[in-house]
């Protein structure tokens, strides 16, 4: 409709591509998101109404069962907690990078970076050295006389909150860096040659103009943490299952699949709800390119 | 101290010391769990110590002559590879279509976005239970249309955003000349964001490449992908072997992606100073 309006308002003119070719080049994409994304998706969520015939109990099943809420709050708890170590630890880093220019940026935004790109495997298997009975951690610690026995680190909620924080921690840099960036150099400066200590350039002028940052930052880690199953998997305890391991067990070894598809309906609408409702502070639709 | 000779430049103060002092520290903690995994490879010994007493290579020699090992690499390479080529035809389609067509639709967007923001679990679950109905799990294919179902987007996302910042008239001074529209995008625009191009493909490529999720649920024991046997590995028995595989993945990750920025911004030069 837009298409159209356009080209009447400013005469035919061949900039934008005509319905036919647009919907041909996007047909691929389109079969392909269908049967092997929504088609799956929807199939497998709606085993939680249809089993055996359209009904709510799976659900109430959820609610019936306090394990369930307990794993749905430690969830909640793990988010909220990596949310705040991933904001504790990446808030200097980001503040950092917008006092930098050059190469010195280049260096630390790469360190902040890359390791997304390097295997969650990886990164796990590296905790496990760490944190081992025999590990870095324990040696270390030993070593300086801090504790007489190795200290139990693995397979604890400690380790799972470590190695998650370390995960996302660009997640939380990025945004606030983005925030921090658009702040005149000059502001913080003249704000100090005026004669105010650093402290309150810091409490009047960085922190609030981070808040957009922070904000974005908070929601996207929490979001992407609820869902976290291979971390938790293998630093965490049999007794510090997380809502994806739970619909994993559900699904694979309980071969509950009502159940399994109940409980991701509820991550999933969680999710999609968060999203939702931070839509304006996390920007999705700029980062595809639409502002 | 001596007088401020530039006064664009306010001298660093204790506050300042005290940032880059604790960021160092932050970005040490960052760093080091990706880089400890390189001594723990030339370890001698069998079991997990750091630091090392004795370096050896012998534990690079037993994955390269361990044929599950190299069986498992081989598949994961060969679905990467395909997965990449593919999402990077299908993407670029429809970010064309999205920027040029559209002109930035959001509900499109949206649509397209959808595998990034779902958490994997749910989707590895949903796509384990639809592909056993069509007897697919754990073939080469249903490795294929999970991983470019999650890797198309990446390369939509990066593609659209190298096609908005292309100049369309340049497509069509092309087609001004006599070009078709499909010679004028081949010929004009898909040269113009080769870099964009090859960023996505990367990305899709590392997509399926890294996928431990939806592989640990799809993949059966006889046809194990890398990150499966990674995870087995790490789960019941740890090897250095293991730290030979982490190594070679994260030499690998940084070298593919330190050549493409490398590439880009020798290519940006080349730009500004035409030397060919």
């Amino acid at each position: 409709m837009r298409g159209r309006l356009h080209r009447m308002l400013h005469g035919v003119s061949a900039s934008r591509y005509s319905a036919a070719s647009t919907l041909l080049l996007l047909a691929p994409l389109l079969i392909l998101l269908l049967l092997a994304f929504y088609l799956p998706l929807a199939q497998f969520l709606s085993r939680s109404f249809m089993e055996p015939t359209l009904t709510l109990d799976n659900y109430a099943r959820i609610a019936d069962r306090p394990i369930y809420a307990t794993i749905l709050l430690r969830t909640f708890r793990t988010g909220l907690i990596v949310a705040v170590g991933t904001l504790v630890l990446g808030f200097p880093i980001a503040y950092l990078m917008s006092t930098l220019r050059g190469w010195r940026l280049v260096v630390v935004a790469a360190i902040v970076v890359l390791p997304l790109l390097v295997s969650v495997l990886v990164r796990t298997y590296a905790w496990q050295v760490l944190l081992g009975r025999n590990g870095v951690v324990n040696q270390t610690l030993e070593g300086l006389g801090i504790i007489d026995a190795p200290v139990k680190l693995l397979n604890t909620e400690f380790a799972v909150w470590l190695a998650m924080t370390h995960i996302l921690l660009p997640f939380m840099v990025l945004p606030i860096y983005s925030s921090l960036r658009g702040i005149p150099r000059d502001l913080s400066q003249s704000a100090q040659s005026l004669g105010a200590s650093w402290p309150n350039v810091l409490r009047h002028i960085i922190l609030p103009l981070s808040l957009p940052g922070v904000a974005a930052g908070m929601v996207l880690v929490f979001v992407i943490s609820l869902g976290y199953f291979i971390t938790p998997m293998l630093l965490g305890g049999p007794t510090t299952m997380m809502i994806a391991s739970l619909i994993g067990q559900q699904a694979t070894k309980l071969l509950d699949w009502p159940m399994a598809s109940a409980i991701a309906a509820v991550l999933l609408f969680v999710t999609v709800a968060i999203m939702a409702l931070f839509q304006r502070v996390l920007r999705l639709d700029r980062v595809m390119g639409n502002g | 101290m001596a007088s401020p000779a530039r006064p664009r430049r306010a001298r660093p103060s204790l506050a300042r010391w005290l940032l880059i002092g604790v960021s160092t520290l932050i970005l040490l903690f960052v760093a080091l769990p990706t880089l400890i995994v390189v001594p723990v490879s030339l370890s001698a010994t069998e079991y997990l110590s750091f630091p090392p007493q004795e370096l050896t290579l012998d534990w690079y020699h037993e994955f390269l002559t361990d044929p599950d090992w190299i069986r498992a690499t081989m598949l994961s390479i060969q679905i990467a590879f395909v997965v990449a080529i593919l999402s990077l035809v299908i993407g670029t389609m429809a970010a064309l279509a999205m920027v040029r067509g559209l002109g930035g639709s959001g509900w499109m967007s949206v649509i397209a976005s959808a595998p990034l923001i779902i958490p994997t679990i749910i989707y590895a679950i949903a796509i384990l239970l639809f592909f056993s109905q069509l007897k697919i799990a754990g073939s080469f294919q249903g490795f294929v249309l999970a991983h470019t179902a999650l890797a198309c987007p990446y390369v939509v996302i990066i593609v659209s955003a190298a096609l908005y910042r292309s100049d369309p008239s340049l497509e069509l001074a092309a087609m001004n000349l006599g070009a078709s529209r499909p010679r004028a995008i081949w010929e004009v625009t898909l040269p113009g964001i080769r870099p964009a191009l090859v960023t996505g493909a990367a990305f899709a490529f590392l997509t399926s490449f890294d996928d431990a999720t939806v592989s640990f649920f799809l993949a059966n024991l006889s046809d194990m992908t890398l990150p499966r046997k990674m995870f087995e590995n790490l789960q019941f028995f740890i090897s250095p072997v293991l730290a030979v595989v982490a190594t070679l993945l994260t030499v690998f990750t940084l070298a593919l992606v330190g050549g493409l920025s490398i590439w880009q911004s020798r290519r940006g030069a080349q730009t500004t100073i035409p030397t060919e």
